[in-house]
């Protein structure tokens, strides 16, 4: 099973990728407050209803 | 400045993205491939439901080879999964990521480049695959030369993806972009894995793997682009639509990040379950067969917090067909996401592979979890990309769920049937140790069922028909103007 060679190496790499991705959303503040960004979608976006200027 | 100094320009700022200062989204984009999802999605169902009657009557080959299963086969499952999946997975991901951070995409002809040079794949793989080109490979099929056209697109896409994230305009990155991400990620490395070949001519290669090597390398690409083309980003869908469509968050944010960063670390090695019982050796089937288990986990996290976003507003699933699509969709990522691990399980699978159990469990996923969340989505999407509140007839859009959710219940029934009987039938051993049915008497034993499975086929074509004729008309009565970028709120 030489190929092994290949996808277990490629697999720890993207895990440490995953990691690496994860430690910069952590210490950067993105969960920082969870369940407001969940309310954001829902009221920031409001979209002019069709017909209505496009100012 | 030009006001003080006349006739004195002072250049702005140079930037590499000039769309970057656009007050408009790019709904071009979302426009196209929402419309070729669509038609992609009619096409593939034809052929599917084309090549289910040639299973049930074998005449239906006509003896012409380009319309023969085995070639038409791979057509399908191509232009279900890569035609109709992707371009709804495009069109959505393009909404989701200008809306939730409030910026134009990066760049227009990249987007552009996208649209057209994947459009290119799909008709090079609708004429190349009934000529008979292939790689052999599920869901892999296509040859080198439309091989390194998808890597293109791709590279294009992630650009764009990728770049639109960097200039936000909203610090935090919404939950849907980071199940996109991981999918446009993981299907980049999965596909340039797979695809490495040696080229023997314009239309034929050889892998560079052998034997059960390659065979390995194959599921390991096709395990994972179930897990992130059909998973992850139907998930981004799940995560932006379901609270859209329904008026209130989701369920539980923080269970949604919890879900993103498990599924994605366990999922990877997951494939070798493909490959029970074959000259793969036995701890790498058993280490693919507990990947599989402990997905259970994060798979049904994933599906209660969505479906518990309706908590408390049960009502609108009696009001909404668009919304009953979108649950309905994660009652069968439910089922399947439990079905997948209870069958690869090995003494399960011992009885299930090869039989049309899979065919069942496969379309539980396609059927059911990818089509529903796409169609809610879609149905979601096409008003608002054609200056419209609602699309043409809410009617029309209540009988295909019914029609379609009647026929996935057929299809998936039959199969189960078909497939248990089937693998009963393969295992069931005389007294003196001679098999107790020829093949062939399993074949015919499994005809009812292939009638029944091309029944429901018929109706969930029928749907999507219904849903073609419903997207053109609204359509054809709205206009196509670019929303404006609302003015920035409360952004940290």
């Amino acid at each position: 099973m030489d190929v092994l060679f290949l996808l277990i190496p490629l697999s720890v790499l993207l895990a440490l990728g995953i990691i690496a991705v994860l430690a910069w959303a952590v210490w950067s503040g993105q969960f920082e407050d969870l369940e407001q960004e969940g309310q954001r979608i829902i009221e920031n976006e409001a979209e002019k209803a069709p017909g209505e200027p496009q100012a | 400045m030009s006001a003080v100094f006349p006739g004195m320009s002072i250049p702005a700022p140079r930037r590499l993205w000039a769309a970057s200062t656009s007050t408009l989204y790019n709904d071009k984009v979302v426009r196209q491939f929402t419309v070729m999802a669509v038609v992609w999605g009619v096409v593939s169902m034809l052929v599917g439901v084309f090549i289910a009657a040639q299973m049930a009557w074998p005449e239906l080959n006509f003896g012409i080879p380009w319309l023969s299963f085995g070639r038409l086969r791979p057509l399908h499952t191509n232009a279900a999964i890569f035609a109709f999946g992707g371009c709804a997975l495009f069109a959505t991901s393009y909404y989701v990521v200008q809306r939730t951070c409030q910026v134009r995409i990066i760049s227009d002809k990249l987007a552009a480049f996208h649209f057209w040079g994947w459009q290119a794949v799909i008709v090079a793989a609708a004429i190349s695959l009934p000529m008979g080109f292939t790689r052999g490979k599920e869901y892999a099929e296509l040859e080198w030369p439309i091989a390194i056209v998808i890597a293109l697109t791709w590279v294009a896409y992630a650009i764009v993806f990728f770049g639109t994230i960097g200039i936000r305009k909203v610090r935090h990155i919404y939950v849907a972009n980071w199940f996109y991400g991981a999918f446009i990620i993981a299907v980049a490395m999965l596909h340039i894995v797979n695809a490495a070949v040696v080229p023997a001519g314009w239309m034929k290669s050889y892998s560079v793997y052998a034997g059960v090597q390659d065979a390995m390398v194959q599921w390991w690409y096709g395990h994972n682009a179930v897990g992130f083309l059909l998973t992850a980003g139907f998930l981004g869908i799940v995560y932006y639509f379901i609270p859209k469509q329904a008026e209130r968050p989701v369920y539980s944010y923080r269970l949604s990040i919890v879900h993103f960063w498990a599924l994605i670390f366990t999922y990877m090695w997951a494939g070798p379950h493909h490959l029970h019982y074959t000259a793969l050796p036995d701890w790498t089937q058993s280490l693919g067969m507990v990947f599989s288990l402990i997905l259970l986990a994060p798979s049904w996290g994933g599906m209660i917090n969505g479906v518990m976003t309706l908590s408390g507003a049960w009502h609108k699933l009696r009001e909404d067909p668009i919304l009953r699509f979108m649950i309905v969709a994660l009652s069968f990522y439910g089922i399947a996401t439990f079905e997948g691990p209870m069958m690869s399980i090995k003494t399960v699978n011992a009885l299930s592979h090869y039989t049309d159990w899979n065919i069942a469990h496969v379309h539980g996923g396609t059927l059911g979890w990818v089509g529903f969340i796409s169609m809610g989505a879609l149905y979601y999407l096409t008003p608002r990309m054609f200056g419209q509140t609602q699309m043409h007839s809410i009617k029309a859009i209540e009988v295909h769920f019914w029609i379609a959710t009647i026929g996935i219940v057929l299809y998936i029934a039959a199969m189960w049937i078909a497939g248990v009987m089937q693998g009963l039938m393969w295992r069931a051993i005389n007294a003196d140790g001679s098999l107790t049915y020829t093949f062939v008497e399993s074949v015919k034993a499994t005809f009812p069922f292939y009638v029944v499975r091309f029944f429901g086929g018929v109706l969930y074509l029928s749907g999507m028909l219904l849903m073609a004729w419903n997207v053109a008309m609204t359509a054809l009565a709205g206009k196509t103007s670019e929303s404006t970028i609302p003015a920035l709120l409360s952004h940290a």
